[in-house]
């Protein structure tokens, strides 16, 4: 919303600056995002003045070489471009000397062989308005030589303010003048609605128009006035100039009559050209299925039976609060004019403007639901307006289908509430005081308890009590407050099992060498394609910003992906990378419960731990680089799985994206499945432009819950173990897990660890046949093994090998 | 006798010259054998002793015993400082290019700015004795708006542009939504904050339609607007300096009334607004305050949501609070663009979080 200085002053001005008024907005609720200037700097050099004659010049047809008297006594010649200007007129004239709005200062200057010591100004010359068409006429009254500033504003500044959606009554200069004589106690000055034009003539509006409302619950009040003998024509300079500072375009009297209405309390009207009203009836309905009309922007549109529409006897005429019609816009012929203002139902205009994808001025402000008697509020401005601009004849009477009055609110303030909420005691009389300098009438109802009538241009917003306490904590001042700590009855702040071991696990991950990055949650589906699984259940979000972001990703890899690439074009081939996050799967329905869902949620969400390598070990002089496999994912995922301290088994796995031969799922020991690990499919990793690559990715959700919360004390123990190292000949396809479950078979209890710590396939064990080697360690918490033990676990061991085929290498 | 005292003494002048002049460990191994080995004189000497008369054998097992510790003692010596000149001699001809590069060093990571600063943030409210709350990310229109007090077709809605999946689920806008949900999990007293990915259909130079926030939530029987000013300053100085101050301006949010926007005092110019050589400061626009987070205290409509719950507005109340992690991140740490914090290029994730 723009505010213009010169006309907040004109109803409250505490003499400050635009910075100190923007100050005391801002501390009391009103947020001032920029102050703009507009006009001249300086008024120095700005005088008004008086043709005394212009002719035309002698070598150019365009230009008028004037007399201008500018109060010296002297007349100076000014050359003049503009087609209306004419000997005595009224002008505003700026001298040699003078610095125009865009810091020019103005010299003399010689216009084909004529000197012209100043310029005629134009208004937007002047930065006061967007005319060009000619020079501005100033009323024949003023004195030649007079200061430019004394008679037309010429200088200004805006206030850009953002005001929040429950504050319509601040969509208006009227309101924030009430605002900052609230913030200030500075006067305010009468209420420009407040008093009414004279109608006049022996007619009643009745005669001249009527109205019907087809269905009150779409229309809260519907006012409508007649006015004849209207002269269209430009409005005066002071108005255009507000509208033009307040960011509006003047367009004709009447309808800058309506604008400016808005602008200073907040009601939007709509003036029709009451001879083009066919039936001289407007009806207030619902729009038909399908219904079209042709809007004031020239564009056809087409309506759901939700939309209100204005129409007269034949057909739809305006969108309710919204936009008007073609049909019956006022035109340079109008002479007799039918001013609406009505109130609109907000939640229907803003579900109607948001299908329509229409938002104006108009219905920015019927959407935070404006009161009925603002309405009236609104007439009565206009009215004044209407003959005083346009000399025209206000008939006797308003109609007004007003099915529901609506009552002022009284709300009850309890001084001691308003204590306990904000922390700080405000007597009785310091929170009447601040509430009617609002515009809220205070009368005591009990001992400490105060009854208040919400004014109606607050009654959207002040409903509660709570709502009346920030009015006075806001007033009163905020910077007021005490500095205090909740007394706490609950002290202990600490972080889940879950929380705590998610820290751990991206601890790890970076200790170990990778990098973190934060990926969109959203991916492109064409991403899933990629990877080979276009059928994965996902999520589809209906109003994607692209294509590219359109589905909730179920894994977190595509991320980790596009990281890669984004980096390996910017020469960081060598990468690890992980990503600690969200994934989503549909859940059971998309469907809300009525009310509360009570804790549900509507999709599949789980937390991922993932990671991509491009490298192993770097390479350099001495060792060659190790590009990543299989096995650095699967070493660094098990990094992740022993520092939550769990154990973990891995078997084949198929999954599209993974290359079918070195991918494998991951489960705990408890066998819940946690995630996989894999090198990527060829065709994967080309589809990101990168060599190779592996991955895992882990559920953080699944490990947490896996994961002691306490680790219980084990018995040290004192004896020696005995270590053996075994070379077990097997068929090639049984695979090491199989080999080490089986001697763990056997060994039992006895048999403490047995690890792979080498592998060997050739001639020298058979062809299908390889070897592993196994480091065994014997051991019992109570007492020192003896050799014949170990001996007959050995045999155990041997004998459960046999059963997969694998035999002790000689 | 004294002939055995004299040969003593000679040998011993003898010997200990002849190993003080070793030039090798291979020479040194040959005296030994001379002088102290089984043939050697002085063994045989010593051997031989109980031929001798009573009288002299108690003088001459003294003093040959004398000599051959002196000289056992200096062979050792000399062996020691010969083998030590031999292997320096061995080391230096074993040299190696000392200017080729060392091995690589076990790398270390680093988290990413927004999870760092997060931890961080999370670290200060567990001090104040919040616990940390998730929620989903997928939330039904419900606790992201209507129990939030923004009824359907109400223009509050019109401040979060909204990401749907389906007419009633979305994707939450803020972290909102798990105020409700804590409340009706837990009845008060709750000290909660809640960080977490939240979403709006926005893209520009200043949103992303993905960014993080971290929610508050304080409910109690007598929590007031004076407490949250309190856990907000003590929330600003860890994070931005103990010198900060911190102001509230009114504002509003459907969910909480009264409505405060809480302001910094700027970390750069000291709140002054403007910088050392007189200019303005460019990080608060010279108006010595810098907006970091909207608060309030919990609307009563908002209550009314969980009243069953145990959270009567007339006997309980409290605060909310939301900031942005990248924003309280980008003023910290001077990112200049919010964007930065999605490209995951490494020449910014190697910056911050190791």
């Amino acid at each position: 919303m723009r505010i213009p200085l010169n006309w907040l002053r004109s109803y409250v001005d505490p003499g400050l600056s635009a910075a100190e008024v923007a100050e005391r907005l801002d501390m009391t609720g009103t947020e001032v995002e920029r102050i703009e200037r507009l006009g001249v700097g300086s008024t120095d050099k700005f005088v008004v003045g008086r043709v005394l004659k212009a002719e035309r010049h002698p070598d150019a047809d365009r230009l008028s070489v004037c007399q201008v008297d500018d109060g010296s006594g002297h007349p100076r010649t000014i050359v003049c471009g503009a087609p209306n200007v004419a000997t005595g007129q009224t002008v505003a004239v700026a001298l040699p000397g003078a610095v125009m709005p865009d810091g020019t200062p103005l010299g003399e200057a010689s216009l084909r062989g004529v000197s012209s010591s100043g310029m005629i100004l134009a208004e937007d010359e002047l930065g006061i308005g967007e005319d060009h068409g000619g020079i501005m006429v100033l009323p024949d009254d003023l004195p030649a030589g007079a200061p430019l500033q004394e008679h037309l504003p010429i200088t200004d500044e805006v206030l850009e303010l953002e005001i929040t959606p429950n504050r319509p009554d601040c969509l208006a200069v009227y309101g924030i003048a009430r605002e900052l004589h609230a913030a200030t106690g500075t006067a305010l000055a009468e209420d420009p609605t407040e008093s009414d034009a004279q109608s006049t003539g022996g007619d009643r509006v009745e005669d001249h128009a009527a109205v019907e409302v087809a269905d009150p619950e779409i229309c809260l009040r519907f006012t409508a006035r007649v006015f004849e003998d209207v002269k269209v024509g430009p409005s005066p300079a002071w108005l255009r100039q507000r509208l033009a500072a307040a960011g509006q375009r003047a367009i004709s009297n009447v309808v800058d009559i309506t604008n400016y209405v808005m602008l200073t309390c907040g009601q939007p009207l709509h003036a029709f050209d009451l001879d083009e009203v066919r039936g001289r009836r407007i009806v207030v309905r619902r729009a038909a299925p399908g219904e079209r009309m042709v809007t004031l922007d020239d564009v056809e549109r087409t309506f759901d039976c939700d939309a209100v529409l204005v129409c007269d006897a034949e057909g739809p005429s305006g969108i309710a609060g919204i936009m008007g019609g073609q049909i019956s816009e006022v035109s340079d012929l109008t002479t007799r004019v039918l001013m609406e203002a009505a109130t609109w139902v907000g939640p229907n205009i803003l579900r109607s403007s948001k299908r329509l994808g229409l938002r104006t001025e108009a219905s920015a402000r019927f959407e935070k639901q404006l009161h009925p008697e603002l309405a009236m509020a609104g007439q009565r401005l206009a009215a004044k307006l209407m003959i005083e601009l346009c000399g025209a004849r206000m008939v006797p009477g308003t109609i007004d289908a007003y099915p529901a009055l609506a009552r002022p609110r009284v709300i009850d303030l309890r001084v001691e509430r308003l204590e306990g909420l904000l922390g700080q005691a405000i007597d009785a009389g310091e929170i009447t005081q601040i509430l009617r300098r609002l515009g809220f009438a205070v009368e005591a109802r009990a001992p400490a308890v105060l009854g208040v009538p919400v004014p109606y241009w607050r009654d959207v917003d002040v409903q509660r009590e709570a709502d009346l306490i920030e009015e006075v904590a806001r007033i009163h001042g905020l910077e007021r407050l005490p500095i205090t700590l909740p007394s706490r009855r609950r002290a202990v702040g600490r972080l889940t099992h879950g929380q705590r071991l998610r820290r751990r696990l991206e601890d790890s991950l970076r200790d170990r060498g990778a990098h973190e990055i934060v990926s969109w949650s959203f991916i492109s589906p064409e991403a899933l394609d990629r990877l080979r699984v276009g059928d994965m259940p996902s999520l589809r979000i209906e109003n994607p910003l692209s294509e590219d972001g359109s589905v909730m990703r179920p894994l977190l890899l595509p991320g980790l992906l596009d990281a890669a690439r984004h980096n390996a074009a910017h020469g960081a081939a060598a990468l690890a990378l992980f990503e600690s996050a969200h994934v989503y799967r549909p859940g059971e329905s998309l469907e809300a419960p009525e009310g509360s869902p009570r804790g549900r949620t509507p999709a599949d969400e789980r937390h991922h731990l993932g990671a991509l390598l491009t490298e192993a070990a770097p390479g350099t002089w001495r060792r060659e680089r190790v590009p990543a496999d299989f096995f650095a994912a699967k070493a660094l995922a098990g990094a992740v799985l022993g520092a939550a301290g769990l154990e973990h088994a891995v078997e084949p796995a198929t999954l599209p994206f993974l290359h079918p031969g070195r991918s494998a799922s991951v489960r705990l020991a408890g066998g819940a499945e946690a995630g996989w690990v894999g090198e990527l499919h060829p065709l994967v990793a080309q589809a990101w432009d990168l060599e190779a690559a592996a991955a895992f990715e882990l559920d953080a959700d699944a490990l947490a819950g896996e994961a002691a919360a306490v680790t219980v004390f084990e018995d040290l123990t004192s004896y020696p173990s005995v270590l053996q190292d075994i070379a077990v000949v097997s068929p090639a396809e049984v695979s090491a897990a199989q080999l080490e479950a089986a001697v763990r078979r056997g060994g039992g209890d006895l048999l403490h660890s047995a690890r792979v710590f080498d592998v060997y396939a050739g001639e020298q064990v058979g062809a299908g046949n390889r070897s592993l080697a196994l480091r065994l360690e014997f051991r019992a918490a109570d007492r020192t093994l003896t050799d014949e033990e170990v001996a007959r676990s050995r045999h155990a061991i041997e004998a459960a090998l046999a059963e997969i085929g694998g035999r002790l290498r000689a | 006798m004294p002939d055995t005292s004299s040969r003593l003494r000679e040998l011993r002048v003898e010997a200990e010259a002849a190993i003080a002049g070793a030039g090798s460990s291979a020479e040194l191994e040959g005296l030994r054998v001379r002088y102290l080995g089984r043939k050697a004189e002085l063994t045989t000497m010593l051997r031989s002793i109980g031929e001798l008369p009573p009288e002299q054998r108690g003088p001459v097992g003294k003093g040959g015993n004398e000599v051959k510790r002196a000289l056992e003692s200096l062979l050792e010596r000399r062996t020691s400082e010969l083998e030590a000149s031999e292997l320096d001699e061995a080391l230096r001809t074993d040299r190696i290019d000392v200017t080729l590069p060392g091995d690589p060093p076990q790398l270390l990571g680093h988290l990413h700015l927004i999870t760092e600063t997060r931890r961080e943030i999370e670290d200060v409210f567990l001090g104040l004795g919040f616990s940390v709350a998730e929620g989903p990310e997928i939330e039904y229109d419900y606790y992201n708006f209507t129990a939030l007090n923004h009824p359907p077709d109400h223009p509050a809605r019109m401040l979060q542009d909204t990401f749907y999946v389906s007419d009633e689920v979305l994707l939450r806008t803020h972290t909102s939504p798990m105020q409700v949900r804590a409340m009706e999990e837990q009845e008060p007293p709750i000290y909660i904050i809640v960080p977490g990915r939240v979403y709006r259909r926005d893209s520009d130079a200043t949103h992303t339609p993905m960014f993080h926030q971290i929610e508050g939530l304080a409910m109690d029987e007598d929590i007031t607007l004076g407490d949250l000013q309190g856990v907000l300053l003590e929330f600003a100085r860890a994070i931005f300096g103990a010198e900060r101050e911190i102001r509230l301006r009114p504002h509003y949010f459907p969910f909480t009334e009264p409505s405060v926007e809480v302001d910094v005092s700027c970390f750069k110019c000291g709140g002054s607004g403007y910088l050392g050589d007189g200019s303005n400061c460019n990080l608060c626009k010279g108006s010595g305050w810098i907006e970091i987070l909207g608060s309030g205290m919990v609307d009563p409509n908002v209550l009314g949501f969980v009243e069953d719950d145990g959270y009567d507005p007339e006997r309980v109340q409290g605060f909310a609070f939301g900031m942005g992690i990248e924003r309280i991140a980008m003023l910290r740490h001077g990112v200049p663009d919010l964007r930065m914090f999605f490209d995951n290029d490494l020449r910014f994730l190697e910056q911050f979080g190791s």
